[in-house]
């Protein structure tokens, strides 16, 4: 795996421009609840949970080159904390955002203290191990009082505060974006610094990375916990907007779509994470509005087609594409 | 102690099959360093097109011939065709496109022969089998059979014959196998073949146990990937080694310990206990690397 | 009489960087030829560029065919075989396997046979570790095997580089006089690569003398080793 850090260009007219882009786009993404209907409004939710998730998962994979196909799990731990806290103690939903961003931390960060001892495809069985094993624990008769066994838990749809006049798939859309905003924002600090070097150093040159003094196994660790805390912020925010979760919804397929959505998207890119997301919400229904016969097929066709066109996801070739335009237009191109 | 007996021998009937896929995957892994998510797929639909045949009315074993031919032929037909285009992509990328196969075939496998799950033949006996005071299921023994007549040839065409030894120089030098004329594309294209027929044959000998539907193979595949683990993906005799073992454990644990529910997850546990001990697997090589 | 090989105008690049800049040079059949020059000067680049294994842009002839647009697995059934830059030692495979890979496009199986007697003759410590895993063997013997599988072939001409790289001098004086002998018993032509350049010039009847990807000295061996340039930057005296 080599995926070269984009190469930042002139920093005070990127700033300048790209700040208008970001306001831009952000006035855009504001306004597309009134745009469209209110289930269109309830996927393009779930976008903003997936981003979350992608993002976390690219933290570890991407940029630190620890290969997971179980992050589903932790999705599940995120998703079930939140369920049990409202449906068991009647905790409000804004409440358990944080506290399962807070367990898969710790829970993350254990699962990372041993597969510290693995690498590569070792490490991909590890994670799997723990993907396919979760639906089967979530089902566990001693566990049924809190998790409510293969039922599942309902939970109930927020309300807008404030009687703010939207309704509430409008809200949650706000709620979602708000809290995927802090969550981009702390990403950014944390990868574009000490940290995000740190992680990219020990995924490309890891002996040398430890010669030169960064704590491998620390930033390995950390890497899952804060991996696992962005995904189960992911799963909390997704069982409020499903309002609903259950062992099954949380297989192993789960796990594969992330993986999957990173690579589409981009991997060690904090883009790729909204790419990736809008593919694997939107491009399943696409393959299913072509054929209704066999839309898996369709979809996997799909996957061959974007890694022939794109091999290093989409924000590769938007950065490709960039290079391009910029060597054409001597360096004055868009920043 | 006959329960037991025969808990094992089913464990090592189902860990034959496990042995042979997890040979698969090892070979390809070898050559280009990739595990293929698709091998379990590919062994179904060919196991599809054996049951094509032989409900066409071809007798059994000239179907089982045939079908790991076609397995051959398609398999070569999907390195050069899907594969080849991304050699050269990032690990990742080509996962991602093992994924798009597993999810095609899996999708086709579906809209042709619908869901329901069918019997496949076997081409053994129905009446068990004495084996000094024990009886044995007669299928489980012919496709330990089968399985060991598998890897005896292939251990055979590696070690004794020009193209065997042309495709290990290609999995481990490709510059200097082109330098002594070894075309390696094809040699990976044969890779191919050869793995996807391995896995055809898995498939035939599977069926009959676990019925045939589309998503037969998935558990499967997983077992296998683990067995390739285990025992080091870098060794063949390993992985088949490491597919018996893991069929065993694998049914002792679901008849004694804890039960079908949680056996999947159980044993996948104990595997990565036992990696975490020692990560290149029971009979991996240690990469000693030079900085 | 043309020569076996006629190089003009050689270009090569890796990506974006270019490696050589307009080669000519030119090997008499039967004769050992040495390209000369320091690290980096291009001289590897110049044998992969023969094999079709790097980009390139010029013209390459071999005993009177164009050959700068065949695959690197067809170039060596024309009669080129290449001990490449490292050994190239198929290091999980056994010291005879190795050998047989160097027969693969060969079809006169029984003269093969005989090639391993003919091979183990000129280096009895192979035929010693000829069960042995290769990549066990000493970097001399490696160099030995390297030199080996590719006169398994029963080459034409042969592409030899930088055989005497970290090996003590007197194997390197062993391989050379293997060269020789085996340059005058069996007419094998050879293209020599070396850093060395007094002991391949002892060697080499023709030389040429690369500095960043272009020739700039020619001549026979001894007219480059009386060259006052030659002498100090080269050979040190």
């Amino acid at each position: 795996m080599t995926i070269k850090p984009p190469v930042s260009a002139d920093p005070s007219a990127m700033n300048k421009n790209r700040i208008i882009a970001l306001v831009a786009l952000l006035l855009i993404v504001c306004a597309l609840p009134f745009m469209v209907s209110n289930y269109r409004t309830f996927q393009l939710t779930l976008v903003l949970v997936y981003a979350i998730a992608l993002l976390g998962l690219n933290i570890l994979t991407g940029y630190n080159g620890q290969i997971s196909l179980g992050h589903g799990a932790f999705y599940a731990i995120g998703a079930y904390v939140a369920a049990i806290l409202m449906d068991r103690f009647g905790v409000p939903y804004y409440l358990t955002v944080p506290v399962a961003g807070v367990v898969c931390l710790a829970a993350g960060f254990l699962f990372g203290l041993p597969a510290l001892r693995l690498e590569g495809l070792y490490l991909a069985l590890a994670t799997f191990a723990l993907g396919v094993s979760m639906p089967q624990v979530l089902k566990e008769k001693h566990l049924e009082h809190w998790t409510g066994g293969v039922q599942g838990i309902v939970i109930i749809k927020p309300d807008p505060p404030f009687g703010l006049p939207i309704n509430q798939d409008q809200w949650l859309y706000y709620f979602t974006l708000a809290v995927l905003l802090v969550m981009f924002l702390l990403g950014w600090n944390l990868l574009r610094g000490r940290v995000g070097r740190s992680l990219v150093a020990i995924r490309d040159q890891p002996i040398a990375a430890e010669a030169m003094g960064v704590n491998s196994a620390l930033y390995k660790s950390l890497a899952f916990g804060v991996s696992a805390m962005y995904t189960g912020v992911a799963g909390a925010l997704g069982a409020i907007a499903v309002q609903f979760v259950a062992p099954d919804s949380f297989n192993i397929f789960l796990s594969i779509t992330f993986l999957v959505g990173i690579v589409i998207g981009g991997l060690a890119s904090i883009p790729g994470a909204i790419y990736g997301a809008i593919f694997i919400q939107f491009v399943p229904n696409i393959a299913d509005q072509i054929s209704k016969a066999a839309p898996w097929a369709i979809y996997g066709v799909f996957l061959i087609g974007f890694m022939y066109v794109m091999p290093t996801g989409v924000a590769g070739a938007v950065r490709i594409a960039w290079a391009r335009i910029k060597r054409k237009t001597g360096g004055a191109g868009p920043t | 102690m006959d329960a037991f007996l025969n808990q094992v021998f089913a464990g090592l009937a189902t860990g034959g099959i496990y042995a042979s896929l997890a040979l698969a995957l090892v070979m390809i892994y070898q050559a280009t360093h990739h595990v293929n998510f698709a091998q379990g797929e590919i062994a179904m639909f060919a196991t599809y097109i054996a049951w094509t045949l032989i409900n066409a009315g071809v007798p059994y074993w000239p179907a089982f011939f045939l079908t790991v031919a076609i397995a051959f032929v398609l398999g070569v037909l999907i390195e050069r065709i899907i594969v080849r285009p991304v050699e050269r992509a990032p690990v990742l990328s080509v996962v991602v496109v093992f994924i798009g196969l597993l999810v095609i075939f899996n999708s086709l496998a579906g809209w042709i022969y619908t869901y329901t799950i069918k019997v496949f033949p076997s081409p053994f006996p129905k009446e068990p089998v004495h084996l000094g005071s024990h009886l044995f299921s007669a299928h489980q023994i012919g496709a330990v059979g089968v399985t060991l007549v598998v890897l005896v040839l292939l251990y055979a065409f590696f070690r004794f014959t020009p193209l065997g030894l042309a495709m290990r120089a290609a999995a481990q030098n490709p510059d200097s196998s082109r330098l002594v004329g070894i075309r390696v594309g094809w040699m990976l294209a044969l890779g191919w073949g050869l793995a996807a027929s391995i896995g055809a044959i898995a498939g035939m000998m599977v069926a009959p146990t676990v019925y045939l539907d589309p998503n037969m193979m998935a558990g499967i595949l997983l077992y296998a990937f683990a067995s390739a683990l285990v025992g080091g993906i870098d060794n063949p005799g390993g992985a088949v080694l490491g597919g018996f073992i893991v069929g065993v454990l694998e049914n002792l644990l679901g008849a004694y310990v804890i039960g079908n529910e949680l056996k999947l997850a159980f044993a996948l546990v104990l595997i990565v206990g036992v990696l975490v001990v020692r990560p290149s697997g029971l009979f991996g090589r240690v990469h000693v690397t030079r900085v | 009489m043309a020569a076996l090989l006629q190089v003009s105008g050689l270009h090569a690049a890796y990506g974006q960087t270019r490696v050589l800049h307009g080669i000519d040079f030119a090997l008499e059949e039967g004769s050992i030829t040495a390209l000369l020059g320091a690290n980096g000067a291009g001289k590897t680049t110049t044998l992969r560029a023969l094999c079709n294994m790097v980009q390139t842009t010029g013209a390459i002839s071999y005993a009177g065919t164009r050959i700068e647009t065949r695959a690197t697995e067809d170039i060596v059934r024309l009669g080129i075989a290449h001990v490449p830059d490292g050994r190239g030692t198929f290091v999980n495979l056994s010291t005879e396997e190795n050998l047989r890979l160097g027969a693969y496009v060969r079809k006169d199986r029984r003269a093969v046979e005989q090639d391993f007697e003919r091979i183990y003759s000129y280096f009895p410590r192979l035929k010693e570790r000829r069960h042995q895993q290769a990549g066990t063997l000493s970097g001399g013997e490696q160099q030995m095997l390297a030199v080996s599988r590719a006169l398994m072939l029963r080459p034409r001409l042969l592409l030899l580089d930088e055989p005497s790289f970290g090996l003590a001098p007197l194997i390197v004086r062993e391989i050379f006089d293997i060269m020789r002998a085996i340059n005058q018993s069996e007419k094998v032509s050879i293209l020599l690569v070396e850093q060395n350049a007094a002991m391949a010039l002892d060697l080499a009847d023709h030389a040429y003398l690369i500095e960043t990807g272009r020739v700039v000295l020619s001549g026979t061996s001894a007219e480059i080793r009386s060259n006052d340039a030659v002498r100090r930057s080269y050979l040190g005296y």
